[in-house]
């Protein structure tokens, strides 16, 4: 290939690349530059940075809504939802990667079919053993019915089955039991999978929405989406508010995307090779 | 437990080859000969299984075959009585308008979202597809949507996507008439579907690039020998070694679709007129704003499966030349 012919297509591919990027970047960017703009200015001749910036937004949006309340719900139910998710999805991974019993492929199997069950075949007697179980407004609602998940029990079974199994029969030889081989040698080794499926399980809390909204009803126990829903329907007209509350309610999972995103990417790719 | 389990290791060290003859055998006949269960690892099994299995059995397996008994009552979700009315709400469903718009609603999105899915997902993974400077960026760039929630997602369209908004505004001044995207049934439900690709081409860009990273170099290099183009290479060699992929994509979208409501929730409301009123958000509005409970799960139950068996027939019969 002649060299001018290359850089030719190095340079077309840049540019493809570039203009599919900004029409997916615009909107963070118009939501970030609108928080940042006055009032008078968000309906003008579309212009995306301000001549200058009401930083003043953020506390009145703030202090429009309980943001303060809403993110800390978020937080407690996502910290249960990553805790549960990595005890409970853990041991039954190993249970299935490293113990021999009756019915383990099937129980494997059966589990991976309930992915592709849709939310909305279950959510009507789910939600209907919460009343039952006196749990709407409760962080009991928000966490426990979430408490395990398939994806994580798949992802690491998966990192479980690719470690040898000397290991286990080196330390039993040694004399440790079950649990010890479990945690204190298999799963200093499965780092990669359980950060990955911590990232992905906060982020499904973070930004989860339908089952909150079902569940609660008293702004004590609603999360940040819920709150920003609302915000969004009280202050439609006022995009500047609105805009604020939107990065508030975005930029935890945002951040988190951008500080581990390379495992994050990864772990996924990985998984979805598997399937 | 520990104990128990050294003595069933007797006879066979950690790395010692299996030579017994029962063992060697069991590759021919592998259900026939195997190895007894220690007792520890079917005690073990049970408690590590267990809190998981109650959990997902409680709130996914339990509700599966639940909301199929309710589909058959005309309970209102709260008074303690649930009238069983047999098919009753099955009949009902045929002569729902309501039904019937969020059947069409649900595939026409469903279609639009899986082939948009799949065109943009390649083109951005081809052009993604090599070692170059600055390619990080644009995967975390395309990978933003994917991790920002759908409300904050669905609150910045709706705003850009305003009558009086900026994408109008934009328009207007290069002379392009105002748009009512999102008043206009057709054109919410457009809006949606462009909303919901934006949202998901991340997730399908990093799919196809670890499918076009696995496809085999030395076919690519006969090819090239023998004088096939860039375009012929997409063409002929990447696209039909995709299909596996594709297939993937295809029921991740469906499955997206079929979910859907957070976004439909935030961006619509399922309207205007029912423009965008998806099977989900049906069920829900059924059930929890109009308190048919029992009918919202004949609307889930009915609803899923017409909408699977649609899309599979619409499938069979359009999908197949293409890959």
């Amino acid at each position: 290939m002649s060299r001018p012919y290359a850089a030719a297509r190095a340079l077309g591919r840049h540019l493809l690349l570039l203009g599919l990027s900004v029409l997916i970047v615009a909107p963070f960017a118009w939501m970030i530059t609108t928080s940042l703009k006055s009032f008078d200015k968000v309906h003008q001749p579309p212009y995306l940075v301000p001549e200058q910036f009401e930083w003043s937004n953020y506390p009145q949006a703030l202090a429009a809504a309980p943001f303060a309340g809403y993110y800390l719900n978020s937080v407690v139910m996502a910290a249960g939802i990553v805790a549960g998710h990595l005890l409970l999805d853990t041991l039954a991974a190993y249970a299935l990667a490293r113990l021999r019993f009756p019915g383990r492929n099937a129980i494997f199997l059966g589990l991976v079919a309930t992915m592709l069950v849709p939310t909305f075949l279950t959510v009507l007697p789910a939600f209907d053993l919460v009343i039952r179980f006196g749990w709407f407004n409760s962080y009991a609602a928000l966490i426990v019915p979430r408490l395990a998940d398939v994806f994580g029990i798949v992802v690491i079974r998966g990192y479980l089955l690719s470690l040898p199994m000397e290991l286990d029969e080196a330390a039993r030889i040694d004399g440790a039991n079950r649990m010890q081989i479990l945690f204190r040698i298999l799963l200093p080794l499965s780092k990669p999978a359980l950060v990955s499926v911590a990232v992905f399980s906060f982020l499904f809390a973070w930004n989860d929405f339908l089952w909150p909204l079902l569940v609660t009803s008293d702004d004590q126990y609603r999360t940040i989406q819920l709150g920003l829903a609302a915000f969004t329907s009280k202050y439609g007209p006022y995009p500047h508010y609105l805009m604020a509350g939107t990065v508030i309610a975005a930029v935890p999972a945002i951040a988190i995307f951008m500080y581990l995103q390379r495992s994050l990417v990864r772990g996924l790719a990985a998984t979805a090779v598997k399937e | 437990m520990g104990v128990r389990d050294r003595t069933a290791e007797v006879g066979r060290g950690p790395s010692t080859p299996i030579t017994h003859p029962a063992v060697q055998r069991a590759g021919a006949a592998p259900r026939r000969v195997r190895r007894s269960y220690r007792r520890g690892d079917l005690i073990t099994a049970a408690l590590c299984l267990a809190p998981a299995l109650l959990v997902i059995g409680l709130f996914v397996v339990y509700p599966l075959v639940a909301t199929g008994l309710l589909s058959l009552t005309s309970w209102d979700g709260i008074s303690p009585d649930r009238p069983f009315v047999g098919l009753d709400n099955y009949g009902k469903l045929m002569a729902d308008p309501a039904f019937r718009n969020s059947m069409v609603v649900t595939v026409l999105y469903g279609l639009g979202v899986s082939v948009l899915s799949v065109i943009t997902g390649v083109g951005a993974a081809a052009l993604l597809n090599s070692a170059f400077r600055g390619r990080a960026v644009y995967r975390t760039a395309f990978f933003l949507p994917v991790v920002t929630s759908s409300i904050a997602a669905a609150a910045v369209w709706r705003y850009l996507f305003d009558v009086s908004g900026p994408v109008n505004s934009a328009l207007e001044q290069v002379g392009l008439g105002e748009t009512n995207w999102l008043g206009d049934p057709h054109l919410a439900l457009v809006s949606l579907t462009l909303l919901t690709v934006w949202k998901q081409l991340g997730l399908n860009t990093v799919l196809y690039l670890t499918a076009m990273q696995a496809l085999p170099a030395q076919v690519y290099e006969a090819a090239a020998l023998d004088g096939a183009g860039p375009w012929q290479r997409m063409r002929h060699i990447t696209l039909p070694l995709l299909a596996p992929m594709t297939f993937f994509v295809v029921v991740q979208a469906l499955v997206v679709t079929f979910q859907s409501f957070d976004l439909v929730y935030q961006l619509t409301a399922g309207g205007p007129m029912g423009g965008t009123e998806v099977v989900g958000f049906l069920v829900y509005r059924t059930a929890f704003v109009t308190g048919q409970f029992g009918y919202g799960a004949t609307i889930a139950y009915a609803g899923f499966a017409l909408v699977f068996a649609l899309t599979w027939i619409q499938w069979r019969l359009g999908g197949k030349d293409q890959t």
